[in-house]
């Protein structure tokens, strides 16, 4: 195969490559107040029920992802019971919409999200808390100055993850909203469409290459940002 | 100006402490596991004890019967830890800065605490390019500018060496002067005690 096919990407690529990014860049950015929020629940809270939460955050992690679009589907579709109600209520739907793609990555990135912070702040020393409550500090302002800043790298590494977990969903995706050119077409479907077709594989390639360098992109972003906030601790 | 009787239980560990004092400077001795840091930890209201009443010069801060526990953010107190406890995001300025109990007249400016423990050299450097001496000055510093009603102080010289502590003892002994609040000192070594309080009270 001709190197220079491998930049000649289709229309169709290019609009799957921006969906992509933009229902991951979603998915990541929604989810990560709640992820803090659940991640500082299970971290530094107990109450009854603890368990079941942790079980439920990690159901996505090893449900076959199918069952989790089908469960979306089945809620929030366009005859589902909540997909219905919102649909009456606030105008907004997921059905069939690149929001639904959004939320299926979320919902199956929310466990590693949710995994990387907790273990971030479980890591950040109660006994500085305890220092930051003795100086008149409510128990919001501690975390907001003394817990956040200290789980910061964690708090990255979990959005990352979450961002390149939703480049690379696909069960969850094509189950809840189907695969829709330029609307819920993310990479990988693309991908999956174009092993369909005869003549596809120069346009698998192009995506896959694509796939691999905005994933190592993110990477390396992340990379950057804790190190950048390390350099701001040890300077 | 300390009224203090409280059943603190933890675990296995279990006792009752009743501490009375009309000095402003009060030391608390005895052996390790005495208890000691768990009468500062809930005089702080980090540990809640069992039953009984804390009051201090007036303020009742946990009372089991009549159900007050004020939150640790809203006693006043200036803690000084053992292990200094600075915030290692931060430099020593926005440390000193960090702590902030009322929104009144301030009791103790920013400048006079500085010039007060001899840490004006130490305000853009962060905690962890501090020695133990100099970190556990910052500390108490940022105890004063918190503008607390009390101050405790956990075994601040024990993670010192014995030339440190000689450097920080005469500092203390400003602090005493020039402070007038209420001060519980805790300590296992009866030595810097009897250079620092008005009257000890050993825990066995």
């Amino acid at each position: 195969m001709a190197l220079s096919s491998l930049f000649a990407f289709g229309p169709d690529e290019l609009v799957a490559i921006r969906l992509s990014l933009k229902v991951a860049a979603a998915a990541a950015l929604c989810s990560l107040p709640f992820g803090i929020a659940v991640a500082w629940l299970l971290a530094r809270r107990r109450f009854f029920g603890k368990s079941l939460l942790d079980a439920l955050v990690h159901l996505p992690l090893v449900l076959p992802p199918v069952v989790v679009g089908y469960a979306l589907l089945v809620l929030l579709g366009g005859n589902g019971v909540i997909g219905r109600w919102l649909e009456d209520t606030l105008g907004f739907s997921f059905a069939f919409r690149w929001t639904g793609a959004a939320l299926a990555s979320a919902i199956m990135g929310f466990p590693l999200m949710v995994r990387t912070i907790r273990l971030s702040i479980e890591n950040v020393d109660r006994r500085l808390e305890q220092a930051a409550a003795t100086l008149g500090a409510s128990p919001l302002r501690v975390f907001c100055t003394v817990t956040l800043p200290l789980a910061w790298p964690g708090v990255i590494a979990g959005t990352v993850l979450s961002f390149a977990k939703a480049l690379g969903e696909f069960g969850a995706t094509i189950t809840f909203v189907s695969n829709i050119p330029g609307e819920t077409q993310t990479v990988s479907a693309a991908i999956y469409n174009l092993m369909q077709v005869p003549d596809g594989e120069a346009g698998i390639w192009r995506l896959a290459a694509v796939s691999v360098a905005i994933s190592l992109a993110a990477l390396l972003a992340s990379e950057w940002l804790v190190r950048r906030q390390r350099g701001e601790v040890h300077d | 100006m300390l009224h203090i009787d409280i059943d603190l239980r933890r675990g296995r560990f279990a006792r009752r402490v009743r501490i009375e004092a009309a000095q402003r400077v009060v030391a608390l001795t005895g052996p390790s596991g005495a208890g000691k840091t768990s009468v500062l930890n809930a005089i702080a209201g980090l540990v809640r004890p069992r039953a009984g009443r804390i009051e201090i010069d007036g303020r009742v801060l946990f009372d089991s019967a009549a159900r007050i526990d004020i939150p640790t953010h809203r006693r006043r107190i200036g803690y000084v830890f053992q292990d200094a406890r600075l915030l290692p995001h931060l430099d020593v300025t926005r440390n000193l800065r960090f702590g902030r109990h009322h929104a009144g007249a301030d009791t103790f400016a920013f400048d006079q605490v500085v010039e007060l423990l001899g840490i004006a050299g130490l305000l853009q450097r962060r905690p962890a390019n501090l020695s133990g001496g100099e970190a556990q000055r910052v500390a108490i510093g940022r105890a004063l500018l918190s503008q607390p009603a009390l101050l405790l102080f956990d075994e601040p010289l024990s993670a010192l060496d014995e030339a440190r502590r000689e450097e920080l003892i005469p500092w203390l002994q400003r602090v005493r002067d020039e402070v007038r609040l209420p001060m519980l000192y805790v300590s296992h070594t009866s030595d810097d005690v009897r250079r620092l309080a008005d009257v000890v009270h050993t825990l066995d």
